[in-house]
Formats: structure tokens, C-alpha cells, sequence
């Protein structure tokens, strides 16, 4: 009934090409951001904040970076555990090297250390495509990991060979370490996944974004009509492994506090972030959200509601939470195959000639 | 001969027999990939669900013991029965047999024709039932699996070669039951893609869909076949890790072994998984034994994949994979 | 605020409901993922042991126990979201069990105000009080397990290891490098030459590693192995024909899990343990009669008497001690976290108090004191008994070589000290 474009007339360019066309999508997003940036902050407490937001955002910034470089560019990489390590560990160096300085220009810088890594490991993807391509990051993945683990100057040659946030501030507010406050490290993390959700947007509708999505959809073609696949791709790899070097430094300072590289950044990392861009939706930063959402958030409510809610044994219950999550995510597939962000899309279709479908 | 040669010698047979593990793996994964264009990454707990099926029956567990004792409030564990090896086999597949035909049944049928990707994450949500259906079906214990394959040093080659260069080489019984069942499994199937009628639309599938249903071939049939197929081929690397290890969830994890053998040797082809374990087998194990003592060892993991990944520099379809043909 | 929220938390449901005070024990378990083999046990062990103290005792100084569990697969994430989860509920203290979830800890238990008790694993450094206020990890670390085993190989030796080898074959992680240093200062002291075999995660295939000790011929084998590395390194060292009274593991390889796949060629195999091993105590009886027979056992109930079960029942054990010391120092019965960790820095085990619990012997007699959070060090040897399928010591509790260790600890408490900016001490 309010969801449609009728009556909302565009009268610039400017107002044509906006992200949010519709006006009551645009209110939407305002009164998303709002309800995040200025009502959250209020409400929450330790348990919303580390349970439930913290990985939510961190995992949504790591789901648009590797969906930048898998959806929008078609390059299939199972390296992100990998490069989050990269970026959890040149945080953590930086930490400890310039003790002075703002907690979020380290984190930036991590995802600058985290991009060059990411473009030296992208450098297979001229020659090899498609499913193969994933071995060159699997490469990628275990060789860091292999490598944190291995080489004490990255952890600071502790007898521990952990890695530890030291207490790190932004504007004299503390961010990491135990005693930074929820909502502290709740706009910390926001901010920065505002940022990437919108330069990710910006940058995959301009042309940058269409030449990756020429890559994507043809690299041969591409290449004929005037596309550098060298620029495109390694740019692809550079901003992927931007995020998820943001994301990584973030999930060790941030949120986890404490990592070991083995256990945090395995192999099951980077499945888990590309089963979120696949079940969200490739090629769309709303099923990064989505994504990210359906598999930090899922099990958790599914816990609460078996083990708190239903008095179930720990362990059924941990099963058929597995169960569960497996048979839903078969179900969406077969009843859309394009991830939950097209469901979405079908949704404001039908919403956009509700109530009157003909 | 010098000591050095000698014991790289020993490794790189060592080598070659890891390999044939890997291989039995990586099969699976072609047999599914090449007939329906699935990437199935359930295919480690694939292995994992077919040893722990084939346990349980052996020892007559109670299947889903634990949910029903919770529920029922009864206390129920075991049959009482201890069944030989090759009638808990013969069960075990007819499970695996009802699996695929499940699998097919409820979840790929409706997805034919979808795009590779997709395919792929139906199978994800399979890995994640599948996981969490073993476990809560046979529980999440150790299980020690005997179905009488030996295991242990080969005395007689440990002596034969101990008179040629005076030193006594080590290979495992077990890994040499391995190469000898994985040979004579890769003649069946190639026997039976060859020969038989099933067999033979079963590789026009492979080769074009939309042709071999115009010729009469039932999809279906056939992919259902496919994956009962791989299910025995789970099975048997399943019972090969299982022995070694016992079995437990870890077994789901040598999918991962799989994954560069598969790189290797190109996901459409049996030779190439077979050649490609080969080569990931010895690779890895000679480089930890000549390169990893200097730079701390452990390296097995991700030289198998760079070892896949200078080969695929020079040939990026594999080393037996189709030929990428490209046109506009 | 946080703090207050707590308090105010904690307070609220003190004053709404006083005649449901309840001394709530946390139990972070890991009954399914890649170690649910291990967790198990220790889960039931940890469980049935409180369910023993409200079934028999009602309670602990007259407060029934209520223990929540919490499922974390072994994956720090779950940890974390188990820690929220149940801090709120006023748990008395922690038992992580993972070495992730416990680092992860470390720091947010201390400033919450709730003391951690790693037991037999975690941070070896937290030992020291002075700058792990929170954190206990009574009775033995890594580095005791480590000092130890090489004093066992003394023993056997007639104490002399110079001119020996010793492999230590690893998991290649944070944990399986733990007991590094101390074999090297221990290698240095008594010239027994170390050589250093790690594993990569998850360890399913180790011939490159049991081919280069077989051509090594080392004397002797430790392993820091974890999961399936056990099982395969053992199943490896059969096959190699390893004399296995010569192979040692630490106590995280050293449960049935790890010796009953390899089957009757495991006899002999030896591993440390900071707990007696085998049913053959009084309160296994009282187990049996009040827990099985009332149909409470955890789990399904068939892990009773196995080595992991008894450190479950042990590290619960320890837990309630604390708890009754900690009643006695402050007089009240309703504890908070805070007189937690108060009772668990005086917790004093002795002999006798072990016996009246019906657990003669079970583990070493030690005192907790804020300067010493790690007891004394005391490590037994454990082999297995393929025949009979059972563990048994075959020494007493041994102390480990405080002057190897001491030095170690002091040094990594004080990096962890200076990089929080803690001022050690005692108040």
C-alpha cells in the first residue's frame, strides 16, 4: 500500500541513481540506521552484545568483503579464515608497536596489510578459474595459519603463542580489552560495518563494480569490450581482503579478546563465511546481512529455545539444532535458489502491488 | 647406497600408499561431480555417517538410543548382538543405497537444471543434517572399528629389504589392503562404466544431460545410482580411516585431505584422482621429510596445496580435467 | 556498570526469591563437535558428582546445587555466548575447558569478578596469583606434566638421561608447544637430546612423523597430542612396534578414547594424570546409589570410572571444597562469585579430607594460597592395562622440578603482567 514508486517523482539524476528509490524503502533504511545507531546503543547489555551483535556485525562485514570477491566478481575463495588471521595479527602487531595510537586507524590498517595479502594470493586467479581457483586460497588459508602458528615474531614470542587485545581506545573510549563497556564496542563495530556496507554498495554500482561483474558473468567477453581482467580481478581481491582484514581485526580485538590462530581462523571459518554470502544471497550486500544473520543468530535462538526454552539434554538438543539448520537450509534452496536475499526481492515485488496483485 | 636415499626411498612408498587413501576419497567426489555436476561437500560425513552405520550394526546399537531414552524416560543401548563384518557391510550399504535415494528424492530433484553453485550449498545443508543425524542416531563416542583388515609393519618387505640395503623399510599391512581394494574398486567401476547397460548411461549423462534423457536414460535412476555408488565408495575410505583412527567425527574432516588430490587431478576424472593422490601423497610427505625439519615441520597440510597449485599454474584444468574451452 | 548490572542482577533475584538461594555451578561441556568423545565424560563426571551432593548432602552447606550446562562444541564462539549466557545467573565459577574459551576468559572473568579454574589446562603462567587474581589452575599444568614425565624417565633410568633421546611428537598448536621450554631446559640439565615432532591439526595422518622416529630410534616418546592425534599416533606406534611402556602422553591423550582403538597392542602405554584413575572408591558407591539407581546419571551413564569421567568428578570435587571453604570464611552459605574465589585461593585438600569425601587417595594433598593458584605440582604416571582395560598408577604423585618451572612462570606472568598493566600482588 506505502510501498510503491507511484507519486514519488524523481526530478535530478542524482535522486534516479539513489540506492533507495522508493521512498518507503529510504525510510526504512533511515529508521534502521536510526534504530541501530541511536536506540540499540541504549538497550543493550553484555549478553546482547557478545552473543549476538558483536558476531552478527563482524560476521555481515566479513560476508560483504568475501561477497565482493565471489558474488560480484565470481572468484570462489575459501582463504578467508586466512585472511582474517592476517588481519587479527597486524592488529595486534600494531597494538603493541604504537600503543598511542587510535584502536580504528589500526584496524583500517590491518585491512590495508590484509588487502596486499589478499592481492599477492589473487595473483593465481588470472591463470586458474572456477571451482579450481578455490585451491590457490585454500593454499592461502592453511599456509598463514601454518605460518602465525609457526613464527613466534607474530606473537610477540609469548610462551603462550596467543595473541592478547591489550586495553586499546578511539577517543579516549575504551573498545577492547574486558572492560570496555557493551554499547562502546556495539558502535565500534556498527561503524565500521556502516562504512563497508557503504562503500561496498557505492563501489559494486559504479563502474569498478560493473567490470567485476563483467569478470563474473564472462571473463572473455569482459576482456574483449575493454576490461583489464588483471585490474579487475586483483582490485576484487585487494577489496575483498580489505573487509575481511577489517573483520579479522575485529573479531580478535573486538570481540574474542583472546585468539589462537588454529582454532579461530581454520578452515572452518572460511566455509562457514561463504556458506553466509551463499544462503544470504551472491552478489547482494543485503544477503551479506542476511547471511550472516541466518547462521550466528539461528543456532543461537535455536539453543535458547531447545536447551532454555524446551529443557532438552544439551547434546540432542546441539544435534538437532544441526538438523535443523541443514534441513533449512534445503528448504529455502528449493524453495528459492537464489539465497534469502531473493526472497527478499520476491517479497517487496509482492509487496509493491499489495493489495491489489492485478 | 647412502642413508639419506634410502630412507626417501621408504618415504616416498609411504608416500605413494597415503596417497592411495587419498585417492579413495577424492572418488567419490568425481563419481558425484561427473554424472550430475555436484560438488558435494557432504562427502566427508558422508564417509563418517556409512562408518558409524556400519559400527552400529556390528555391535547392535540401538539407533537414536539417546533420544529415545530421553524422551521415553526407558533405557535402552544395545540388541545384544554382534554381527559379522560382511552382513553389517551388506546393511550398510542398503543404507547408503536408501540415503541416495532419499537425497535425490527430497533434495536434488528439485533442483536439476540449477546452477553449480547452488548445488553445492544444497549439499552444505546436507553435511550439516547429515552431522548432526549421526550423531544424535549413533552417538558421539569413539567407536573402534574391526572388520579383520590387518594392520601394522609388513614383516616380509621389512626383510627383504633389509637384506638389499640393510635397512628394513616400513610399510603398513593396512595401506597395502588399501592399494589392492582401491585398485580393485577403480577396475570395477571402470568395468561397469564400460560394460554394463547402466554403466553406459551413466557416462552420457555425464556427457550431456538433455542428449541422454532424449535417449530414453532415466535421470533420476541415474543419479540415484551415482550417489549410492559414492555412498559404497564413502564407505569403504570410511572403514580404511576408521580402522586407523577409529571411528569419529574426525573422519568427516578427510574430505580436506580430498580437496587438492581433486584440484590435482580434475574433478571429472577417475585416473586423474587416482594419479593426483599419487603425486599429493608422495609430494607432501617427501617435502616434510626433506624441506620440513629445516622450516619446523607440519607442512603437510598446505603443501598439498601448493603442490596442486604450481601444477595448476601450468595446466588450469587439472591434470586429467576436461580441456577449458572458451568461446564468446 | 557492568559491574552494577551484575550486582544489581545478582541481588535482584537474592531479594525476589530468598527461599530459592541456590549456589548455581556452570558447566561448559562439549558433548558433540570433533571432541565430544572427550567431553563427554568429563561432563558426566562434573554432573553427577553435584547431582551426588544434592541427592545425598542436599547440597553443599545446606544450598542445593543447580548446574546449568552449556553446549560449546569446543568452538570459542559458543564459548563466549555460554559465558553471557550464564554469568548473569550468578555462576560461582568457571570451568572452560577448551584452551580457547579459557583465554578468552582470562581477562573477562577477572573483570567480572569470577574466578576461572582451568584445571590441567589453559594458561600455565596463571599459576601465579599475584597477577592471575581470578584464575586457578590447581593442581598441575603442562610444564609440571612435562617436568614429570622426564622425571619418570629418571626414575626408570636410575637417574641418569645423558646421551638418550626423547621425541616429543605435538600437536601443532598453542597447546601441543606448551611443554617445549620446559623439555629444553629439562634436555639442557640432564643431556638427554630432544628432538621436536609436530603434527598438524587435526593429525589423521602421521606417518611422515612415526617413519622419522622409527629411523631415529629415539629412547623415549612424550606426546601433547588432542583429538584424533591420539588415537593415531598410538594406533602408529603399534604399528611401528614403538615399545609402548617407552611412549608417554599427557593427560588430554591418556583416557580409554585414545588406547581402546588400538586394541590389545596398546598395553603399556603410559600418561600422566593428576587424579587417581579406576571405580575402585567409596563414593563410587554412593554414585551408584544415589545418582544411577535414581535414574539422575548424565549422559547415558556408562562412562562411570573412566579417566575422563573421574577428572569431571574431581574438578567437581575441587569446585564444591572451594565452595564449603569459601562458606567458612565468610560465614554465610548463599555465596557470591567474589567469596568464590576467595574459598578457592584457601582451598587446602589434605589426605584426610579426601578420605571423608570417599575419595581416598584420588588426588595430591596441596594448599592454594594468592601467591601459588597452581598447587604444588603433583603428576602421577598412569598405564593401560589392555587385558583388563583399565588404567592404574604405577607411581605416586610426584612433584615437578620447581626450579626449571618457577623461573618460566615468573617470566610469562610478568609479560602478561606488563602488557595489561597489572600490578601484581596479593590485595
Amino acid at each position: 500500500m506505502f510501498y510503491r514508486e507511484a507519486g514519488d517523482f524523481k526530478t535530478s539524476y542524482q535522486d534516479d541513481n539513489q540506492t533507495f528509490p522508493i521512498k518507503f524503502d529510504r525510510y526504512r533504511y533511515y529508521a534502521v540506521l536510526f534504530a541501530a545507531f541511536a536506540v540499540i546503543p541504549f538497550l543493550v547489555n553484555d549478553y546482547w552484545v557478545n552473543a549476538i551483535f558483536l558476531p552478527f556485525l563482524i560476521y555481515s562485514i566479513a560476508a560483504i568483503g568475501l561477497n565482493i570477491l565471489v558474488g560480484y566478481c565470481g572468484q570462489v575463495s575459501l582463504g578467508t579464515g586466512g585472511f582474517m588471521a592476517v588481519g587479527a595479527y597486524a592488529v595486534y602487531k600494531l597494538m603493541t608497536a604504537f600503543p598511542d595510537v587510535s584502536f580504528a586507524i589500526h584496524v583500517v590498517l590491518a585491512g590495508g596489510v590484509t588487502a596486499i595479502v589478499g592481492v599477492m594470493f589473487g595473483l593465481p586467479s588470472l591463470r586458474i578459474k572456477g571451482f579450481y581457483l578455490a585451491v590457490a586460497t585454500l593454499a592461502a588459508q592453511f599456509f598463514l595459519v601454518w605460518l602465525f602458528n609457526r613464527v613466534p615474531w607474530f606473537y610477540n614470542y609469548s610462551a603462550s603463542g596467543q595473541i592478547n587485545a591489550p586495553v586499546r581506545t578511539v577517543f579516549g573510549v575504551e573498545v577492547t580489552g574486558p572492560t570496555a563497556e557493551p554499547w562502546a564496542v556495539y558502535l565500534f563495530c556498527l561503524v565500521f560495518l556502516t562504512l563497508c556496507a557503504i562503500i561496498a554498495r557505492n563501489l559494486t554500482r559504479g563502474s569498478v563494480g560493473r567490470k567485476w561483474m563483467a569478470i563474473r558473468d564472462m571473463d572473455i567477453a569482459a576482456e574483449i569490450i575493454g576490461v583489464n581482467p588483471l585490474t579487475a580481478k586483483l582490485s576484487a581481491f585487494a577489496v575483498s581482503s580489505f573487509f575481511v582484514g577489517i573483520s579479522g581485526a575485529l573479531f580478535f580485538g573486538v570481540y574474542l579478546g583472546a585468539v589462537e590462530v588454529g582454532e579461530a581462523f581454520g578452515i572452518n571459518k572460511s566455509f562457514l563465511v561463504l556458506f553466509m554470502i551463499i544462503i544470504g544471497g551472491l552478489g547482494s550486500i543485503f544477503g551479506s546481512f542476511a547471511g550472516a544473520a541466518f547462521l550466528v543468530l539461528l543456532p543461537v535462538l535455536l539453543k535458547n529455545v531447545l536447551v532454555s526454552g524446551l529443557g532438552w539434554p544439551t547434546d540432542l538438543a546441539a544435534h538437532l539444532e544441526f538438523m535443523i539448520v541443514g534441513g533449512l537450509i534445503v528448504t529455502f534452496l528449493i524453495l528459492e535458489p537464489h539465497g534469502l536475499a531473493q526472497l527478499w526481492r520476491v517479497a517487496k515485488e509482492k509487496l509493491r502491488l499489495w493489495p491489489f496483485p492485478h | 647406497m647412502p642413508d639419506q636415499l634410502i630412507f626417501g626411498m621408504e618415504v616416498f612408498l609411504n608416500g605413494l600408499m597415503a596417497g592411495v587413501l587419498y585417492a579413495l576419497v577424492a572418488l567419490g567426489f568425481v563419481l558425484i561431480y561427473k554424472a550430475s555436476g555436484i560438488f558435494n561437500y557432504a562427502q566427508g560425513v558422508m564417509a563418517l555417517f556409512a562408518a558409524m552405520t556400519l559400527v552400529g550394526v556390528m555391535e547392535g546399537q540401538v539407533p537414536f538410543s539417546h533420544l529415545i531414552n530421553a524422551v521415553l524416560g526407558t533405557d535402552v543401548h544395545h540388541f545384544g548382538w554382534h554381527l559379522p563384518a560382511l552382513i553389517g557391510i551388506l546393511t550398510t550399504m542398503a543404507v547408503m543405497v536408501g540415503l541416495a535415494w532419499l537425497v535425490q528424492k527430497i533434495i536434488f530433484k528439485h533442483l536439476v537444471g540449477q546452477e553449480p553453485i547452488i548445488l553445492f550449498m544444497a549439499t552444505i545443508g546436507l553435511a550439516y543434517f547429515m552431522e548432526g543425524l549421526g550423531d544424535m542416531m549413533w552417538g558421539a563416542d569413539i567407536k573402534k572399528l574391526d572388520v579383520g583388515l590387518p594392520q601394522g609393519i609388513n614383516i616380509w618387505i621389512d626383510e627383504t629389504t633389509y637384506g638389499i640395503f640393510g635397512y628394513g623399510f616400513f610399510i603398513d599391512n593396512l595401506d597395502i589392503v588399501a592399494t589392492i581394494i582401491a585398485a580393485i574398486l577403480v577396475a570395477i567401476l571402470v568395468a561397469f562404466s564400460q560394460y554394463t547397460k547402466q554403466g553406459r548411461a551413466m557416462r552420457a549423462v555425464a556427457d550431456d544431460h538433455q542428449a541422454a534423457l532424449s535417449v530414453g536414460v532415466s535421470l533420476n535412476f541415474i543419479w540415484v545410482m551415482v550417489w549410492s555408488v559414492a555412498g559404497f565408495v564413502a564407505l569403504v575410505a570410511g572403514i580404511m580411516w576408521g580402522t586407523k583412527s577409529g571411528v569419529q567425527f574426525s573422519l568427516s574432516l578427510i574430505a580436506l585431505k580430498a580437496l587438492p588430490v581433486l584440484m590435482l587431478g580434475g574433478f571429472t576424472s577417475i585416473p586423474g584422482a587416482i594419479v593426483g593422490g599419487l603425486i599429493i601423497g608422495v609430494g607432501e610427505k617427501l617435502f616434510e621429510f626433506a624441506v620440513g625439519p629445516l622450516i619446523g615441520g607440519a607442512t603437510e597440510n598446505w603443501f598439498a596445496y601448493v603442490l596442486a597449485l604450481i601444477f595448476l599454474v601450468f595446466r588450469p584444468q587439472g591434470l586429467f580435467g576436461d580441456k577449458i574451452i572458451e568461446r564468446v | 556498570m557492568k559491574r552494577t548490572l551484575i550486582t544489581a542482577a545478582v541481588a535482584g533475584i537474592m531479594a525476589a526469591a530468598p527461599a530459592m538461594a541456590e549456589l548455581t555451578f556452570t558447566a561448559l561441556s562439549y558433548r558433540t563437535g570433533p571432541y565430544a568423545a572427550n567431553g563427554i565424560p568429563f561432563a558426566d563426571g562434573y554432573q553427577d558428582y553435584f547431582t551426588l551432593l544434592n541427592e545425598r548432602d542436599g547440597g553443599i552447606g545446606g544450598e542445593m546445587v543447580n548446574l546449568l550446562e552449556c553446549e560449546t562444541g569446543y568452538n570459542t564462539e559458543k564459548g563466549v555466548e555460554c559465558y553471557e549466557s550464564t554469568k548473569g545467573e550468578g555462576a560461582l565459577v568457571y570451568q572452560p575447558l577448551s584452551t580457547g574459551i579459557t583465554y578468552q576468559l582470562i581477562p573477562k572473568a577477572t573483570a567480572d569478578g569470577i574466578p576461572v579454574h582451568s584445571m590441567g589446562y589453559g594458561r600455565t603462567s596463571a599459576k601465579n596469583g599475584e597477577v592471575f587474581r581470578n584464575i586457578f589452575n590447581y593442581p598441575a599444568n603442562y610444564w609440571d606434566g612435562a617436568s614429570v614425565g622426564i622425571k619418570h624417565l629418571l626414575d626408570i633410568n636410575g637417574g641418569d638421561l645423558s646421551g638418550k633421546k626423547v621425541a616429543l611428537v605435538y600437536h601443532n598448536s598453542a597447546y601441543g608447544k606448551e611443554p617445549i621450554r620446559t623439555l629444553e631446559e629439562a634436555a639442557k640439565k640432564h643431556g638427554f637430546e630432544l628432538s621436536l615432532l609436530p603434527v598438524d591439526h587435526p593429525g589423521q595422518e602421521q606417518k611422515s612423523q612415526w617413519l622419522q622416529i622409527r629411523r631415529d630410534r629415539p629412547d623415549y616418546v612424550l606426546m601433547w597430542g588432542w583429538g584424533v592425534m591420539n588415537q593415531v599416533a598410538i594406533q602408529e606406534a603399534v604399528n611401528i612396534r614403538f615399545p609402548m611402556e617407552n611412549f608417554i602422553g599427557v593427560w588430554w591423550s591418556g583416557s580409554e578414547n585414545d588406547v581402546l582403538p588400538a586394541g590389545e597392542k596398546a598395553h603399556g602405554y603410559k600418561a600422566l594424570t593428576f587424579h587417581n584413575v579406576g571405580d575402585d572408591f567409596p563414593v563410587f558407591d554412593d554414585i551408584q546409589k544415589y545418582v544411577v539407581d535414581g535414574g539422575k546419571a548424565a549422559g547415558a551413564g556408562d562412562q562411570i570410572g573412566t579417566a575422563l569421567y573421574n577428572r569431571g568428578l574431581y574438578a567437581a570435587m575441587l569446585a564444591a571444597e572451594a565452595a564449603k571453604t569459601a562458606q567458612g570464611i565468610h560465614g554465610v552459605s548463599d555465596i557470591t562469585p567474589a567469596q568464590m574465589r576467595d574459598g578457592m585461593e584457601n582451598l587446602v585438600i589434605t589426605e584426610e579430607k579426601m578420605a571423608s569425601l570417599g575419595l581416598p587417595g584420588f588426588g595430591p594433598s596441596f594448599n592454594v594460597s594468592c601467591q601459588n593458584h597452581g598447587g604444588d605440582g603433583m603428576v602421577a604416571v598412569s598405564q593401560w592395562d589392555a587385558n583388563a582395560g583399565k588404567w592404574s598408577l604405577i607411581t605416586d604423585f610426584v612433584q615437578s622440578d620447581q626450579d626449571i618451572l618457577n623461573p618460566l612462570i615468573d617470566e610469562d606472568s610478568a609479560s602478561f603482567a606488563a602488557e595489561n598493566n597489572i600490578t601484581p600482588g596479593c590485595n
